[in-house]
């Protein structure tokens, strides 16, 4: 018997599960876009703390690149049992690679600051909290920038390892692909994978030219 | 679920696992024989699946640096391909490892530890690739004419003097693609490869979630034992003067 034809690619697998797909890819968007809000949010504070008790830089490098150590597969088959099979787990995971790229730029960044910018701010009279703000962020921006773009690049990839605890967005239709020979499934999934990523970095490049109107003759 | 059984004993049945010696050497010892003759990892066997995911990592990485190496010295020499250097190592990061894994073991590759191997071998090649150019073309320029004025030919400015110069980052290289290999193989397990991933597989399917904790263990120390040695075998091959300036790098 003749194997029934198999493509890589067939428009007939898209208009068949077109709201699949979409479900997914919608799922990979939101879980990403929120882990690595979520990161942030928690990566400001602790390179600032790093920053200003520089006796604190090396212990939060160190956690954190022990914890970035552990693979993604094995943080998730850990954490499962306690936080079950789901969105939750996939989050805290991501949360915690994520975590570590962003520290480590954010603090380079805040160190790079010019000395003498500071000083001169400090003359002028700005509070600690108006340095920080108006001169220390956004000369460390560039840096950190290029934190958020790797951070996220990775986070849409590291998404697909959810399939371990049953949430992996596209990762979940690549291997249910793989489980099924399907291979419009898996095909059609990394490419909307790779996609994702690309846009994701795209719009911040963008965002990033509109806040640092300075170096927009500087390439990123 | 996990509710059932509480988090003290999931942690309790993941010790006991641990714990248990037949874990180690498997009820039918660590190697079996495939039907046609080879030799085979048992996969009940702890030390054999250890084993089994230090051999697939060694491959993996083996085959990526007979690649990236000899590239990544030519093209730092020459210096050129900076951009393609770059974009590889992007591209490789956007790419999921599931997506590449579930590609090969759909194609002709097949399921099994070889479509795992290719697989981590090409996440491998970017960091092998990339210190290698990073090394050979950030050499200072002033120490390339001093050996040119010297009268060395570019074949031995490139091995004697551009070379020693990069070691510190080839090695690096070569220790963030070893360890970020031993972090990708566990994902063999989910197209039926081997290595330790197979004990966190084998726990969820069957709802064990001591040995999916035990397996998380077992993973997670291999990756940092690996990275802690590496990172010693990289120190000892970086000259005194020059350990300053690979920490930094």
């Amino acid at each position: 018997m003749a194997a029934p034809p198999n493509p890589w690619f067939s428009l007939q697998y898209l208009q068949r599960n077109w709201h699949e797909v979409v479900d997914q890819l919608l799922v990979h968007t939101t879980v990403t876009l929120e882990a690595v809000a979520i990161a942030l949010v928690i990566a400001f504070p602790l390179a600032i703390l790093a920053r200003r008790i520089p006796r604190l830089a090396r212990p939060i490098l160190g956690v954190s690149g022990v914890l970035y150590t552990v693979p993604s597969f094995a943080l998730f088959a850990l954490l499962a049992p306690y936080t079950g099979i789901g969105r939750t787990t996939v989050l805290i995971g991501l949360v915690m690679y994520a975590l570590l790229v962003l520290v480590r730029n954010i603090l380079v960044g805040l160190q790079g600051v010019d000395a003498d910018v500071v000083d001169a701010a400090r003359g002028l009279g700005y509070s600690p909290m108006e340095l920080l703000l108006r001169v220390e962020v956004p000369n460390a921006l560039p840096s950190i920038v290029a934190g958020l773009r790797l951070a996220t690049v990775s986070t849409v990839a590291l998404v697909t390892v959810g399939v371990v605890v049953g949430y992996g967005g596209l990762g979940q239709l690549m291997f249910r692909g793989l489980q099924s020979n399907y291979r419009a499934q898996i095909a059609t999934s990394s490419l909307l994978c790779l996609l994702l990523a690309l846009v994701l970095d795209l719009i911040i490049v963008a965002a990033a030219r509109w806040a640092m109107p300075w170096r927009r003759g500087a390439v990123a | 679920m996990a509710s059932g059984g509480g988090g003290m004993s999931i942690v309790g049945d993941g010790y006991a696992y641990l714990t248990t010696w037949e874990n180690w050497a498997g009820a039918r010892g660590i190697f079996g024989s495939n039907p046609d003759g080879s030799l085979r990892f048992n996969r009940d066997s702890i030390i054999a699946l250890t084993l089994e995911h230090l051999w697939m990592s060694f491959a993996a990485v083996g085959i990526a640096a007979l690649i990236a190496l000899p590239l990544g010295i030519y093209l730092g020499h020459v210096r050129r391909g900076a951009s393609i250097t770059v974009a590889i190592s992007n591209v490789s990061r956007a790419m999921p490892t599931l997506a590449l894994l579930t590609l090969f073991a759909a194609s002709a590759i097949g399921f099994g530890n070889r479509a795992v191997i290719i697989a981590a071998a090409i996440f491998a090649f970017p960091p092998i690739l990339q210190n290698a150019f990073t090394g050979m073309a950030g050499v200072d320029p002033d120490i390339r004419d001093a050996a040119l004025g010297q009268g060395m030919t570019r074949f031995q400015i490139a091995t004697r003097v551009e070379l020693p110069l990069a070691v510190p980052l080839i090695a690096a290289g070569l220790r963030t693609s070893a360890v970020q290999t031993v972090a990708t193989v566990p994902l063999a397990a989910l197209v039926a490869g081997g290595g330790l991933g197979v004990i966190i597989n084998t726990g969820l399917a069957t709802q064990r979630f001591g040995e999916v904790v035990a397996g998380g263990v077992l993973v997670a120390a291999l990756s940092l034992g690996i990275d802690l040695a590496l990172g010693r075998l990289q120190r000892s091959v970086t000259p005194v003067p020059l350990r300053a300036l690979a920490a930094a790098a």
